[in-house]
């Protein structure tokens, strides 16, 4: 019998490197490049993901809306391009940064959908995810959008008005506020899982509005942007949007609007009741505690250089809505 | 510890290199790249964080370099503070610069304003205010000049960290997980220099009593 005793310097079995491993030297290699490359990488993550090709990732897919373009929503001012309002959101439910929403979000699921309006009303109504396009006539609006944080852009939202879907729904003369909830699904919503993630927010995000403002003719729900429908990350498939206050009072993916005769507590007053008030009417004469509110930043085309800084307007330009608050101490109530 | 191999000056050639090389890469490129609408969609909003959050780590790098040098009984580490601390005054000093220029652009009453109304503006300059003075006094031939003086002016550097960790705290809206870790960082810091402040303010507060009771015995 042979029995053969291995030099100590051969190579033994459990040393050779599996085939599989070998067929894929080059994607391990490259992948470990990727890994100590992004690790290196202090700067914004949002062009890092372009940088190191996971932009592989599928794309969440709008579909082209047919629509009416009213005269009176038509604007000289520029309009942002599409490729920055899609990449630059406050949506905290998928992340707290500027473009976290637009990488987390690409694969929520919008279909089937629920959208109740109920509480309050004569003929309670569900709308399912088709009947959101087609229950009534969509038409483009170009409204300023003023955030908080004093940024701004323009934006071409398509949608119908907030009260001719409310009229459908014959509110009772009892109703006094329209409550607004946001879909809540920690499985697709990573923000909604822990109050680490989330920035703090106790989720479901609720927002509201007093009747005769929700019943304003430029009060609108939207359900598209430049042509196509919403993509997740600007609130897919149906927001709200409310041209004269700041931003975060236009809530995304809406799945409840509840009418009640009762000021309900809203997401970001009861984060910070001092900064964030239940109107939230862009007015430039009451600064936010930690910044100026009387200007802001509009956000268009051009890099450090585009010089747009512009002067903040009350109700964002739209005065037609100064009668709702007539007698109103603006500066207590903002 | 005591690292194997005696670290020369050679090795410190190279990481100054290092150093310089990804500092002075990474503040142009990011630049370069906010100037031409590459950097995300708001150019201003991304450079503040950037230069912001990176002077704040090199600063933190900074004040590392000695308990790290003690540790590892390697006195040579002790020449990188000096450029370290000088690219946090330069980064601090490009998120001022980008505040005024490109978020402000160049309204200076407003500039002012803000300073005074907003907290968290008016802790952040007076940190930039430390980290000028420090940085004017960097130099070999005035830290000979100033003698004692000049440790104690440098010793300023935590109170600056403090101030800075204050200022970040303050700018955010919501998610404080990030700001919390480098309160934590900061708070570790300071524990372990403790004795560069604990003492001085010691032996202050005790020469104040002993002149009080001087001043008690001669009444």
């Amino acid at each position: 019998m042979l029995i053969r005793v291995p030099k100590s310097n051969a190579i033994k079995e459990s040393q050779i490197t599996d085939e599989n491993v070998y067929q894929n030297r080059r994607q391990i290699l490259k992948s470990m490049g990727f890994l100590g490359a992004s690790a290196l990488l202090a700067s914004p993550t949002a062009n890092a993901i372009d940088w190191f090709g996971s932009t592989e990732q599928k794309k969440f897919t709008t579909e082209s809306l047919k629509f009416s373009k009213p005269q009176q929503f038509r604007s000289d001012d520029e309009l942002t391009p599409k490729q920055k309002i899609i990449s630059h959101n406050n949506f905290y439910e998928f992340g707290t940064g500027k473009s976290d929403p637009v990488a987390m979000s690409q694969s929520f699921k919008v279909d089937p959908w629920s959208l109740t309006i109920d509480g309050l009303v004569e003929k309670p109504i569900t709308l399912g995810y088709e009947d959101l396009y087609k229950t009534l006539d969509l038409e483009e609006r170009i409204y300023r959008l003023r955030c908080v944080e004093a940024w701004s852009m323009v934006v071409p939202w398509i949608g119908f008005s907030l009260a001719s879907l409310l009229k459908k729904a014959r509110p009772l003369s009892a109703a006094k506020y329209v409550i607004f909830e946001t879909l809540y699904d920690p499985k697709q919503m990573p923000g909604q899982r822990n109050r680490f993630s989330g920035g703090g927010i106790n989720y479901p995000y609720v927002e509201g509005l007093r009747l005769d403002e929700a019943m304003h003719p430029l009060t609108l729900l939207s359900v598209g942007l430049y042509g196509k429908t919403l993509p997740p990350q600007n609130g897919a498939p149906i927001r709200l949007v409310v041209p004269w206050k700041y931003g975060f009072k236009s809530i995304k993916s809406i799945v409840r609007i509840r009418l009640s005769d009762k000021q309900p507590k809203t997401t970001w007053n009861q984060l910070a009741a001092n900064e964030y008030g239940f109107f939230a009417n862009v007015n430039p004469g009451v600064d936010h505690p930690r910044w100026t509110q009387a200007s802001e930043r509009r956000i268009t085309s051009g890099g450090l250089f585009a010089r747009n800084r512009i002067e903040t307007q009350m109700f964002n330009g739209y005065s037609e809505v100064a009668p709702l608050y007539a007698g109103m101490d603006l500066k207590k109530y903002f | 510890m005591k690292l194997s191999k005696r670290i020369t000056s050679g090795h410190i050639l190279w990481l100054k290199l290092a150093l310089h090389g990804i500092a002075l890469y990474l503040l142009v490129t990011t630049f370069y790249r906010a100037f031409n609408d590459l950097l995300g969609v708001d150019p201003v909003q991304e450079l503040l964080h950037f230069t912001g959050i990176s002077a704040f780590n090199l600063l933190l790098l900074s004040l590392c370099i000695s308990p790290f040098s003690k540790f590892v009984r390697q006195g040579q580490f002790l020449t990188l503070r000096r450029p370290i601390g000088i690219y946090a005054f330069v980064y601090a000093l490009c998120h001022f610069s980008t505040y005024l220029v490109f978020e402000l652009q160049l309204e200076w009453s407003l500039l002012f304003s803000e300073i005074l109304k907003r907290p968290y503006i008016t802790v952040g300059i007076c940190a930039l205010f430390i980290l000028t003075v420090l940085t004017a006094t960097s130099t070999r031939s005035i830290q000979r000049r100033m003698g004692k003086a000049w440790q104690k002016t440098h010793n300023w550097v935590y109170f600056a960290s403090l101030l800075i960790v204050i200022h970040y705290f303050w700018s955010v809206k919501s998610s404080l997980i990030q700001p919390m870790f480098y309160v934590l960082a900061v708070f570790v810091l300071l524990l372990v220099r403790r004795n560069k402040f604990v003492k001085p303010l010691k032996s202050a507060l005790q020469k104040r009593t002993k002149t009080k009771q001087n001043k008690k015995k001669l009444a």
